[in-house]
């Protein structure tokens, strides 16, 4: 019985990985329509499978559930797949991030569906000004070459503050157009229903990671600074931060809707699968084209070697906090996809233990490579969620509280046989560089699996 | 998109001494912020000075036991550039070990069934002493078992592997711990081997007397933190004396340095690395068995925040370095009492990670840190 | 490196084979999805990793217990009752892949769980647009069992108090029995149930006409209380509420003890517990669900059952916390009017469940029209050594 349940499971990962892969090469196909064809079958064949036909369910909620979650963590751990596989930055820190866009973009509908457009308002016109305040501020301050960091983000940090506290004042200002649009959750009105409702959350997942990425900016910018290992404890540290603000969003945060530590509720769950595959589609190809361009290049360098990289006129500490702001970008939209899929969210959720899973993620599916994140994504939820509660739960009553003793096992066990990752380099289809001179550039550099080894002898 | 960013690192000793344009304002915001922290613990001190030396104590207590944690923690990292997540889960089976000593096996009473005309006091210490040993050896062949299956295998792979496994030996520990035929998921009320003698100062030093409440502005404290003070301050020059003293030491401290040239000097790199495991575990053990007399609640997860806490310790200190891991425990200790005290408890972590970051970008390697050397 | 990983192989190998080996002898039965005749699912949800752990089994053994009397009897109407255990770790995702899981794969009408309120929240969302109905045994937080409109959840029931009412009472227990005018809170801002707890007793406290002189909050993962202790000393109040569960009641009265505070502290049903370190906790009080001193037929036959299907590790019968007699008290609430209904059919049990009156281990329970129970309240006293029962209060 076991048994069958154990090859099911382990086909179905097998299946997921196929399908993961035929898409991935089908993006990669020349021809543009051929592309568009492969993409919405792709999407097809699981919007399909998720339909009920009469009661029939080729894929039931359990496993939409672990889609789901699955295209979530692939968000994250692409994010951070940027920052410490292609740039070399041991962030620990991601999973705040993600707690970020999941709580910016949770507040933003959940206000909106209660009749109130200040969450929208305010966070949108905060992230344009807190942009535009980066922005000036960062025109001033090339004027003057070699200001300590910790001036630059006094400056900052000043200016974004101004911006936000302008947002706040303009949002209340503004609120009272939207009120009678939107009515009441009992009565909604025009903007707070069907299709408006759509847009508005499709703005608040971009936001979501706007916010996020504004977020790390202010951060990034003093802690990326330190050294590797550094960075990284400063990066669980903010973690941390974030899940005790998260905790007491109620009391110390002015958010008394997030309720705390109690969880935030209500959240109107519109995360459909066209949504969950359109922002993992957006986060793939943004990453690869950012990856292959130029400036994907000089972030592969400054990761080989930071001197040589500077060397060669790379601007290192712009480029690591790029790539830095860019991966946590990610992990909001990645957040914000999972706040409207779960409609609940709670801090214990983003403690810091379960912040380990997308840095896991990302070294079992080889460093600096995205397709083996994709696939180690998928295969850790569907491993972890769906093949052991699945199994352990059929061998009685105590099994399950083996759950948590099997895993680290295994992890062990496939890092000790794979050090450098399951996919260590390996690309697939539309993920490898497509032109042929890079490609022979790229056969030059040593094997991607061993960079963190170079990173730590040169830091 | 351009992030105008200064490509200077501060504080990097050697680099030309010109002062760098607006300085002054990073300067004054850093003295803003000393100003505010020295303005509440100041007004708290004359408000209410025996309260503040109430908390001033239990943040020595804290302190020291950190210390004890942070000591394996800078050591492995100094010399195999590993975060050793599992040292916390190592702290905690030294706490679990003695309970089964004290709870099932009544090992803290052997002076007194063996001698039975012993004096009690002696017999305790005895006993509590070899219970300790007990923790201590275990938490050594545990540690010293894991170093030789989950990292050793890896010290020619990426380094961020052997993190992994380490996260994952960490998880083991929890979890198996947690299983219902090892210690249960139960939180567990510790039996002590010795009773707990509280005192309060005020004119003088007088015993607590249990169910009478001391007079109001006492400051108590108790045997438990005289004894993890001491012990604290034993492993601290113990472990001076056998880094700086003993052959091991100067070969660990050349392993740290340089592993291939330590080797070349026939150093035998693999014990070393070993033998650090075991002198952090060993520390570790007898941190864990003080904790959990001290506050006397064991369970499976016991480890994994003294543990973090310790590690930002050894951190801010100056990983790599032993009077440092001390410092930067007993700041740890000081800065999370005098939130709970004077801010707020959920603040506590928030307050010690920005301590931690601020330090960090005035000296990036801690307060002892010896600067990074550049490796051509 | 090349037999390190020969080695590897061949472990995991023999750990999948291990995972599968009982295989054979285990009696899982049948094809999981389809329901056969004769047999009723049950989803259990509880926390069984992670730092909550310790009440998830307690409250699995407690709903298993019942379970297993309940087949010796030949089960429901001859329906013979299969239990479907899962971690729902007391995390949402977790809860919700579990409860996703028994509902979708197993084909369960029924969810027993799970234990804390912030994992309850999301699954009670699931079983009502499903048509499951749920029973959770511990969740307490107000919202579990209401839409956002205040209405009822049609499938969402509970077993026991919901936060506004235990903190109320310990409230009117402390100022009225006590005699107690100034309190001190201590809360723990991620939990919320001791929040929950803590808020209304402050409501009550505060209308009652007392004065509150001192708040703390702490973590659940604090150890090193002696910052709070010294505040209560400072703050000197006639009692303290500290609505947590026995792990944090254990540190923070023992050291409160040992620096000679010598304030009563008042709880709630957290503090019951085998694990409770009575000498620490003496001349504290807390409201319960039941007390084993309580001599009523089912509290008596419950301990008898509980200690001999269960032994602690010194082979001793285990003594059944709160935990485990909700856990019994949600499973023979859900059995009971599954018998009622004759049928396995959602509607009709929920029908049953709404108008049911069982004697319980926790009292006679009825159902109000929130799905919340009514039942009474029991406020027990430690002291030397012992709970003693105090006192009832009646809902």
């Amino acid at each position: 019985m076991e048994v069958g349940f154990l090859l099911g499971s382990l086909l179905k990962i097998a299946l997921l990985l196929g399908y993961l892969y035929g898409l991935l090469r089908v993006m990669g196909h020349p021809k543009l329509w051929v592309k568009a064809l492969g993409v919405l079958a792709a999407f097809a064949v699981i919007q399909v499978a998720l339909t009920d036909f009469n009661g029939f369910k080729l894929l039931n909620a359990f496993d939409q559930g672990l889609l789901f979650q699955a295209a979530t963590m692939t968000m994250v751990a692409l994010g951070l797949n940027l920052i410490y596989g292609f740039n070399g930055q041991f962030s620990l820190g991601q999973w705040g991030f993600y707690g970020i866009g999941a709580y910016c973009a949770a507040d933003i509908t959940y206000r909106w569906v209660n009749g109130d457009a200040r969450g929208f308002l305010v966070v949108g016109i905060g992230i344009i000004l807190g942009g535009l305040a980066i922005w000036g501020i960062g025109a001033f301050l090339k004027r003057y070459r070699g200001i300590p960091v910790l001036s630059s983000f006094t400056f900052y940090i000043l200016g974004v503050v101004a911006a936000g506290f302008l947002a706040v004042k303009l949002g209340a200002l503004l609120n009272p157009l939207f009120a009678p649009l939107l009515g009441t959750p009992a009565n909604p009105g025009p903007l707070a229903s069907g299709l408006a409702l759509q847009v508005v959350f499709f703005f608040a997942v971009i936001f979501a990671g706007a916010f996020t990425a504004e977020i790390s900016f202010l951060f990034g910018l003093p802690v990326l600074s330190l050294g590797s290992d550094y960075f990284g404890i400063a990066t669980l540290g903010f973690a941390i931060v974030i899940n005790t603000l998260m905790v007491n969003s109620d009391t110390i945060l002015p958010f008394p809707e997030m309720k705390g530590g109690r969880g935030m509720i209500g959240i109107p769950k519109l995360t459909t699968w066209f949504w969950a595959f359109f922002f993992l589609l957006v986060v793939i190809i943004l990453m690869r084209n950012l990856i292959h361009s130029s400036t994907g290049r000089a972030i592969m360098s400054v990761r080989e070697d930071e001197t040589a990289s500077r060397a060669m006129g790379i601007n290192v500490a712009e480029n690591k906090l790029l790539t830095f702001v860019v991966g946590c970008f990610f992990a909001g939209i990645g957040g914000a996809v999972y706040a409207h899929y779960i409609g609940f969210l709670s801090p214990g959720t983003f403690d810091f233990l379960v912040g380990f899973n997308p840095l896991i993620i990302v070294v079992f599916g080889g460093l600096g490579s995205m397709t083996g994140t994709i696939a180690a994504s998928f295969g850790w939820v569907f491993f972890l969620e769906g093949l052991l509660r699945v199994l352990l739960s059929q061998m009685g009553t105590e099994a399950p509280t083996w759950r948590y003793v099997l895993y680290p096992i295994t992890l062990l066990l496939l890092i000790l046989i794979r050090p450098q990752g399951l996919l260590g380099n390996v690309e697939w289809g539309f993920l490898k560089s497509v032109k042929v001179a890079s490609r022979q550039k790229e056969a030059g550099t040593p094997p991607t699996g061993d960079a963190p080894q170079s990173i730590q002898e040169g830091a | 998109m351009q992030f105008p960013l200064s490509s200077s690192k501060p504080g990097i000793p050697g680099a030309v001494k010109k002062r760098a344009p607006l300085a002054w304002v990073g300067q004054s915001f850093l003295i803003i912020l000393a100003i505010i922290v020295v303005a509440i613990l100041g007004t708290n001190l004359v408000k209410d000075p025996s309260l503040f030396a109430q908390y001033f104590i239990s943040g020595l207590q804290l302190g020291f036991v950190y210390a004890m944690i942070a000591l394996g923690y800078t050591m492995v990292y100094g010399i195999v550039k590993l975060i050793n997540f599992a040292h916390g889960d190592v702290f905690m089976v030294g706490a679990f070990v003695s309970y089964y000593c004290v709870a099932r096996f009544q090992l803290h009473m052997w002076p007194l069934n063996v001698f039975p005309s012993m004096s009690v006091g002696l017999a305790t210490i005895l006993g509590s002493v070899s219970v300790i040993l007990i923790s201590m050896i275990v938490c050594v062949v545990l540690a010293v078992t894991i170093e030789k299956v989950a990292y050793k295998p890896l010290r020619d792979a990426p380094r961020i592997a052997a993190l992994i496994t380490a996260i994952g030996v960490s998880f083991f520990l929890e979890y198996f711990g947690a299983l219902s035929f090892v210690y249960t998921p139960r939180f567990i009320p510790y039996e002590r081997p010795f009773p707990v003698t509280a005192w309060y100062i005020q004119d003088g030093i007088h015993k607590v007397v249990a169910g009478v409440t001391p007079p109001a502005g006492a400051i108590t404290f108790s045997n438990i933190f005289l004894i993890i003070v001491v012990a604290s301050i034993i492993v601290q020059i113990v472990l001076q004396y056998l880094v700086r003293r003993t052959k091991m030491g100067i070969a660990m401290r050349a392993t740290s340095f340089d592993k291939a040239a330590a080797r070349l000097m026939g150093i035998n790199v693999d014990s070393v690395i070993s033998f650090t495991f075991a002198i952090g575990a060993a520390f570790a053990g007898l941190g864990g068995v003080l904790y959990a007399i001290a506050y006397s609640s064991i369970w499976a997860q016991l480890g994994i925040l003294p543990g973090l806490k310790a590690f930002i310790a050894a951190v801010l200190g100056g990983i790599g370095s032993i009077p440092g891991a001390l410092v930067g425990a007993l700041i740890m200790g000081q800065a999370e009492a005098m939130t709970m005290g004077f801010i707020s408890t959920p603040m506590r972590d928030a307050v010690a990670f920005t301590i931690l970051i601020l330090v960090l970008l005035v000296r990036p390697t801690g307060i002892f840190g010896e600067p990074e050397q550049e490796k051509a | 490196m090349r037999k390190l990983r020969i080695f590897s192989v061949l472990i995991l190998a023999v750990m999948i084979l291990a995972a599968c080996a009982p295989a054979g002898g285990s009696d899982a039965g049948d094809d999981a999805g389809s329901a056969s005749a004769g047999e009723i699912k049950v989803g259990v949800l509880v926390p069984l990793s992670g730092q909550v752990s310790t009440f998830g089994v307690s409250t699995r053994d407690g709903i298993l217990l019942a379970v297993n009397q309940w087949n010796e009897k030949g089960g429901i109407n001859g329906m013979k009752i299969v239990p479907i255990v899962e971690d729902g770790q007391c995390t949402p995702d977790p809860a919700v892949n579990a409860a996703n899981k028994v509902i979708d794969q197993d084909g369960v009408h029924y969810i027993l769980g799970e234990v804390c309120s912030k994992a309850v929240i999301p699954v009670s969302e699931i079983a009502s647009a499903k048509g499951v109905l749920m029973i959770t045994p511990t969740g307490t937080a107000d919202v579990i069992t209401l839409n956002a409109d205040g209405t009822a959840k049609p499938y969402v029931y509970r077993a026991c108090f919901n936060d506004s009412f235990q903190g109320a009472v310990g409230a009117a227990f402390a100022f009225d029995n006590l005699g107690a005018k100034k309190a001190f809170l201590m809360t723990d801002q991620a939990n919320d149930y001791v929040k929950g707890l803590s808020e209304t007793f402050k409501a009550t406290w505060l209308e009652k006409g007392g004065e509150v002189v001192g708040e703390a909050s702490y973590t659940s993962k604090d150890t090193d209380f002696s910052a709070i202790i010294a505040q209560i000393k400072d703050a000197n109040p006639d009692v303290v509420y500290l609505p947590d569960y026995y792990n944090i009641v254990n540190l923070v009265m023992k050291q409160a003890k040992e620096a000679g505070l010598n304030i009563p502290f008042v709880g709630g049903d957290g503090w019951d517990s085998s694990d409770l370190d009575l000498a620490a906790a003496d001349g504290g009080y807390f409201t319960n669900h039941y007390s084993p001193d309580i001599q009523s037929p089912e509290v008596t036959k419950f301990l008898a059952d509980y200690g001999a299907a269960y032994k602690d590790d010194t082979g001793n019968p285990k003594v059944p916390d709160a935990l485990a007699a909700l856990g019994y008290d949600a499973a023979n609430m859900l059995f009971t009017a599954i018998q009622t209904a004759g049928v396995d059919d959602v509607d009709k049990v929920a029908e049953a469940l709404d108008n049911i009156e069982l004697v319980a281990v926790s009292g006679t329970i009825t159902i109000d029209e929130f799905h919340n129970p009514v039942k009474d309240l029991t406020i027990l006293a430690v002291k030397d050594g012992k709970v003693n029962f105090e006192t009832v209060v009646k809902p």
